[in-house]
Parts: structure tokens; sequence; C-alpha cells
């Protein structure tokens, strides 16, 4: 790691021994997560690094194989030892993880640290009921009766909003609907109080009248545990709903990272923006068309060279020389402030955001940003006929 | 559950009509005559052929035998065997016609021998083929994964006979590591020890053999089990490794492991010709071979009969365990 002016070199301060009350719950530092295969080798997460506070919600955001599934698992300890070969530094609670071996990692998977998946179906065991699989969990940490622990598993299930939880405990999971499934999948997570609770990807499968839901319960949860949670996604209204921060992964590498509030409202790396404008919007105009990212996402065997999202990029014509193939850009602040990171050369990334990104994707909040972020009115449109062009 | 069950066995029955009928047509309409085989040849006249045939009764028409046939597994047949008259009981599977003696209690003075072979060596086989797979799919892609599916395409390779024969005559005949191999029954005099030793070896290798199959079957079958998402979750809730795999994985890999150990089962229980001739364990397969080369039709008959019985009933309890293993079947 090379930058210099942002927070991330704050926190690599703190030595790994430390548990001091300060430290934020979760920090992940430097890490490098890598799987040798007979191809070569996958570099699936490259040297990232993000903290989160108890309470706080941050959001990773890619497309498939960019690295953020990887990168949860690894806080799990659920990747498999024997072929992956992992560095840098992940500490829960001021514990270091990277290292241990699976049957330390035991304590805390299901215990401090709870992961929740995208498919519930699929992620339940078909041949337990419901309530053995909860109370399975709770007996993995605490050394109660089978009896104590059944109870434990009807209060969850009341709690995450099943119906009549006494009469549904003995149910098996394709008794239950997609939706009760994805509560049952929490109500399993949520068993030992965890302190970090990971869902990756927990609406992807679910209806749309569902996933509100879903998300509904997961931050009223979170209010009443006080639970750090990591919501992996490509929805990016799931995280424009949940998340404090945003994660954006790219080809493993975080390529922007911040507010949630800013990331959505001043991106700053065309691959955001290419993001952004791949949203369908069904609020304003429905025959507009949706812009996707050209290409496809590069192998993780064989990146490309310089910033791994060059090849697909509109916008790298805008830097000179040929500086996004041969090299990688720092993660660095841009012009929204220290908690805003990058990784782009663009110089002004703000400017053609504005002026020929946003009027492309949402022309009715062109106005809008302006008159928030300009109230003067000396929005700058002479750019603006470059957009075509760069189709 | 009930209704399910009865329907199996009306259909079952079905199947087993079918096969007797086959049986039948097969050994009439064959191109070997049975009773030439109970006339002595040099001194063969066409007199004592008709007696003989009078006397099985194969002068009568063949529809007229199957019905008599049906009859006596239903109710019970009395053979006249030159004036004294036998009574066979139902279900009577016909007398043989070579040993001159009741088929049905025949074949039950012959079953224990093949109960005894086959369950002990379905013991050996599931258990040891289990754990086999189970190690081999752990430690997958390791040189004890390669050598336990290398040993078994060995084994496999081999045809069964030449194994056990091979075993029967170095590891008793000239060896004498094991003891003499035969069958005798638990409650004689010799008790279960005698029981046990005269079967040691049989059970061995049949288990043996079985058990490469079983080894990979369970090998590919936890392989998948293994990168299901219900094993991951099953991981992230922190569950030891041991319980991972032998609880929520085997689980799941057992399945279709059941599917094949129904049949398997069945098949040896209605004899293993092989194992039974190399052995000398005096079973239903080796009254089946020592039948067909006598042409003994009721022997004959019954054992198929038996056979398809044993497949059919083996069907229906692998459907039923099914649904004991997995809550979504129902059977219906």
């Amino acid at each position: 790691m090379t930058e210099t002016p942002t927070y991330l070199s704050d926190m690599a301060e703190p030595k790994p021994s430390s548990a001091k009350p300060q430290d934020p719950y979760l920090v992940v530092d430097d890490l490098t997560v890598r799987f040798p295969t007979a191809d070569g080798l996958v570099q699936a997460v490259t040297e990232m690094s993000y903290t989160l506070e108890q309470g706080k919600t941050l959001g990773i955001v890619g497309e498939s194989g960019s690295g953020k599934s990887v990168s949860s698992m690894a806080i799990m300890g659920l990747h498999d030892y024997k072929r992956t070969r992992m560095s840098g530094s992940i500490r829960v609670d001021g514990r270091e993880i990277v290292g241990l071996s699976n049957s330390a990692m035991e304590k805390i998977r299901g215990g401090d640290v709870a992961m929740i998946f995208q498919d519930p179906l699929s992620s339940l065991h078909p041949f337990f009921s419901i309530g053995y699989q909860i109370a399975e969990a709770y007996r993995a940490h605490n050394d109660v009766s089978k009896s104590k622990a059944r109870a434990k598993a009807i209060e969850m299930l009341g709690r995450v909003g099943i119906p009549q939880p006494r009469n549904r405990v003995d149910d098996y999971p394709h008794q239950f609907s997609g939706g009760m499934r994805q509560r049952a999948m929490i109500a399993m997570a949520l068993v030992n109080d965890p302190k970090l609770l990971i869902a990756d990807e927990p609406t992807t499968a679910l209806d749309v009248t569902v996933q509100a839901q879903i998300l509904d319960l997961l931050q009223e949860l979170q209010r009443d545990f006080d639970s750090a949670i990591i919501i992996i996604t490509h929805d990016l209204g799931v995280v424009a709903e949940m998340a404090d921060e945003v994660l954006v992964m790219y080809a493993g590498r975080c390529v922007e990272h911040g507010p949630t509030k800013q990331i959505l409202t001043h991106p700053e790396m065309p691959y955001t923006w290419g993001l952004l404008s791949s949203v369908p919007e069904v609020t304003t105009d429905t025959d507009s068309r949706l812009i996707p990212i050209p290409g496809n996402p590069p192998s993780l065997l064989d990146p490309p060279t310089g910033c791994a999202f060059h090849p697909r990029c509109q916008h790298r014509s805008k830097v000179p020389g040929d500086l996004c193939r041969t090299e990688l850009p720092d993660l660095v602040a841009g012009a929204q402030g220290a908690g805003h990171l990058k990784r782009c050369h663009l110089a002004d990334p703000d400017s053609i955001y504005e002026t020929e990104v946003l009027p492309e994707i949402a022309p009715d909040l062109v106005d809008l940003t302006k008159r928030i972020d300009d109230p003067t009115g000396a929005a700058s449109d002479e750019t603006s006929d470059v957009a075509p062009e760069n189709r | 559950m009930f209704g399910y069950i009865v329907r199996r066995i009306v259909a079952g029955l079905l199947v087993l009509l079918v096969v007797s009928i086959a049986t039948f047509a097969l050994f009439f309409y064959g191109p070997a005559d049975p009773a030439l085989s109970y006339c002595p040849e040099t001194r063969c006249t066409p007199q004592r052929l008709h007696l003989i045939r009078e006397n099985l009764g194969l002068d009568k028409p063949v529809t007229q035998q199957y019905a008599t046939y049906m009859k006596g597994i239903v109710a019970g047949n009395t053979y006249d065997e030159g004036g004294i008259r036998l009574r066979c009981p139902a279900p009577c599977l016909g007398v043989s016609f070579k040993l001159r003696v009741n088929v049905t209690d025949f074949l039950m003075s012959r079953f224990p021998a093949t109960l005894s072979l086959a369950l002990g060596s379905a013991v050996i086989f599931l258990s040891l083929g289990l754990l086999l797979g189970v190690a081999a799919a752990r430690s997958r892609g390791t040189p004890g994964d390669k050598l336990i599916v290398g040993a078994s395409l060995i084994i496999n390779a081999f045809p069964y006979y030449l194994v056990a024969l091979l075993a029967y005559l170095f590891l008793i005949s000239q060896w004498g590591i094991f003891p003499e191999s035969g069958y005798f029954s638990p409650f004689a005099t010799g008790g279960p020890i005698a029981w046990a030793k005269g079967l040691l070896l049989a059970w061995i290798i049949l288990g043996l053999v079985y058990s490469t199959s079983y080894a990979r079957y369970s090998r590919g079958s936890m392989i998948e089990a293994m990168a299901e998402d219900f094993v991951r979750t099953a991981r992230a809730k922190g569950l030891a490794q041991r319980r991972v795999v032998y609880k929520h994985a085997l689980r799941a890999a057992i399945v279709p492991v059941v599917t094949i150990f129904g049949l398997d089962v069945a098949y040896l229980l209605a004899g293993t010709t092989f194992t039974e001739q190399i052995f000398d364990i005096q079973g239903i397969g080796l009254t089946a071979l020592q039948a067909i080369s006598t042409r003994d039709l009721p022997i004959i008959s019954a054992t198929v009969l038996i056979v398809a019985t044993f497949v059919v009933a083996a069907n229906l309890v692998v459907d039923l365990v099914y649904s004991i293993i997995d809550p979504r079947v129902r059977l219906a």
C-alpha cells in the first residue's frame, strides 16, 4: 500500500496485539486472497482494507466474480484451507483471524461473526427441520439442553416474524416460503447474538416485495442487537437503503469507498458510474434505455495491467498518455474529502460525471444536483456535447 | 402411506406373475426336453420317456401345468408319487423333478446359508465402502484418495470369481490362513463360532469386492454433497468439522447409496452363485446352479421367483427408506 493521505494508513497503525477500545470492531488490512488452480493463480482479492464499527453497515458492491463474496468468506474462515493462500490481516474485536486453523475458527464462526447466504433454499439442509437447524447453531456455541435450544429456536423464529413459531418450528425448509426461509436463515445467524453479520446477497433470490421486508427486518434487528452488518450486493437500491458506507469492488480490488450518500451522488470512478447507469428506474421514464457497462468482468487469473477496468472504461481517453494501461491508480481521496477514496487516474471525475454521465442516466437529476452543489447556478455546460462521441 | 404400500405390493405381485409366466414359457419352448435328462442315455426307450413325462406331469398341456403350479402357490397341491400321496401345502412351489422333495421346504432349508452370507458381507461392504468413500472425498486429490480410487479400480478389474477362487485356493487350501469354509447352522453343535468361521473368508472377499464400488459411489456423492450450500451453512454455524461431514454432508450423500445397496442386498439374498460354489456354501445360488444343470423346472422357477420377489421387495423398502431420509419425499 502506497497511498499516504488517507485514513487507511492511519488504520494500519494499531499493532495486531491491540484490543484497544477505540479500535473498530472489524479491521481488514491489506487482505489478499489467492487460489492456486490448474489454470494458474486466481487473484480473487488484492490488498483490500476497510474497517467497520459496531452498529454500522457496510455495503460491498460489484459484479459477479469481483471478489466481494471471497473477501467476506475470508472473515468467516469459510474458504478451503488447503486451496487458499491468504495474507494481510483481519481483526475481529482485536483477534487476528488470518492464519487461524479451521478448528480455532469454529468458535468464532456463527458466534461472534455470522453469515446469511443468497439462496435460503439451498443453504438450509433439506433433511433437517428448521427448528433443529437453528437449535443446532445455538448448541454449537452454548452448552444447553436440547429442549432449551428448541425454546430458543422458537423465540428466534418469532423474533424474525414467523407467525405461530411454535407450530412451524418442526417444519422442513421445503414447507416454508422463500421469504420465510430467509427469515429462518436470519434467525439461525442471529441466534448467538453475533456482533458482526455478513449478508451475502440476502435478497437476490427473493421476490421484490419480500426483499423490502427482509431488509427492514435486518435493520430492525441491527438496532436491537447493535451488530455491525456487511451487506454484499450488486443492487444499489439495497445499498442506498441499508448501508452507511459503500465499498465498490472490481477485479478483486477496492476501487471506490466512502459514505453511501457520497458514493451515490458523487461517484468518482467510471466503474461506479457504470453500476449506477445499469440500475433500472421505474419511477421515471420506463421507456428510457438501460446503459450497461460494455464488455465482461476480467479474468482474475490474468487481470488487465494498470487499472483493471481500463479495457471497459469509456473515459480513459481523458487520461494523458497510456497511464490507465500501464499504471495501477492508487486508492486515494478525491475531491470530496478524505473519507471518499477512489482508484482512478481521471483528474476531475466530478465534472465528467455531472456533465456527461448524469445527463444520460438520470436527466431529471442533473438540475437537482446542480442546485444542491452549486446554488449560484454557474454549472458548466461547455463539455456536454462530448457525451455522444464517447459512447 | 398404508394405501401406497398396498398398491405397491399389488403391483409387485403382477410383476411376479409375469416373471413366472416367462420362466415357464422359456422352459417349455426352449431347445431341450426336460424329460430327456431323467432318461438314462443308454437305456432310454420311448416307453420309458413317456413314463417319465407322465410321472413329472409333462405330458399335460403347458397351460394346465401352469394352472396347477399357480394353484399350488395359493392353495397347495397333492402329488401322487406312484401310489404314495405327497401333500404339498401352500405356498407350494412344486416337487423337485430330480430330488423328489417339496421345493418350498428344500429352499427354506437352503436359505439360512444365503441369508448369513448376504447380510454378513453387506455389513462389511456398506461400512467399509462408506468409510473409504468418505475418507477419499475428504482428502480429494491427495495420494490417499488416489490410492483408494486406484485400488478399488484394480480390484474391480479382476473377474469376481477369479478373486474368490484365488482367495480360496491360497488362503484356505494352500496356506491355511483361514479356516475351511462351509455353512454350519449357528444353532448346531458348533454354535455361532463354527458358523462365523465357515463363512469368514467368503464374507471378507464378497465384502471387499463389493466395497470398492461403494467406495466410489460414496466418494462421488460425498464430493458433491460437500460442495452444497447447506454444508457451507453448517460450517458457517461453527459446527465441528466432524459433525459437518458426518451429520450434514453424509446424510445427503447417502441417498444414492441406499438405492444401490437395496438392490445389491436383494440380489445377494437371491443367491450368490460364485461365492457359494467356490466356498462350498449350500445356499440358494448353488441350488439354482445345480437345478439348471439337471433341468429341474420346479426348482429353477422357484429360484427365479425368489430373485424377483427380493428385487420387488427391495425396491419398496428403498422407497420407504427414502421417505424416512428425505422429508420432501411424500409417498402417494
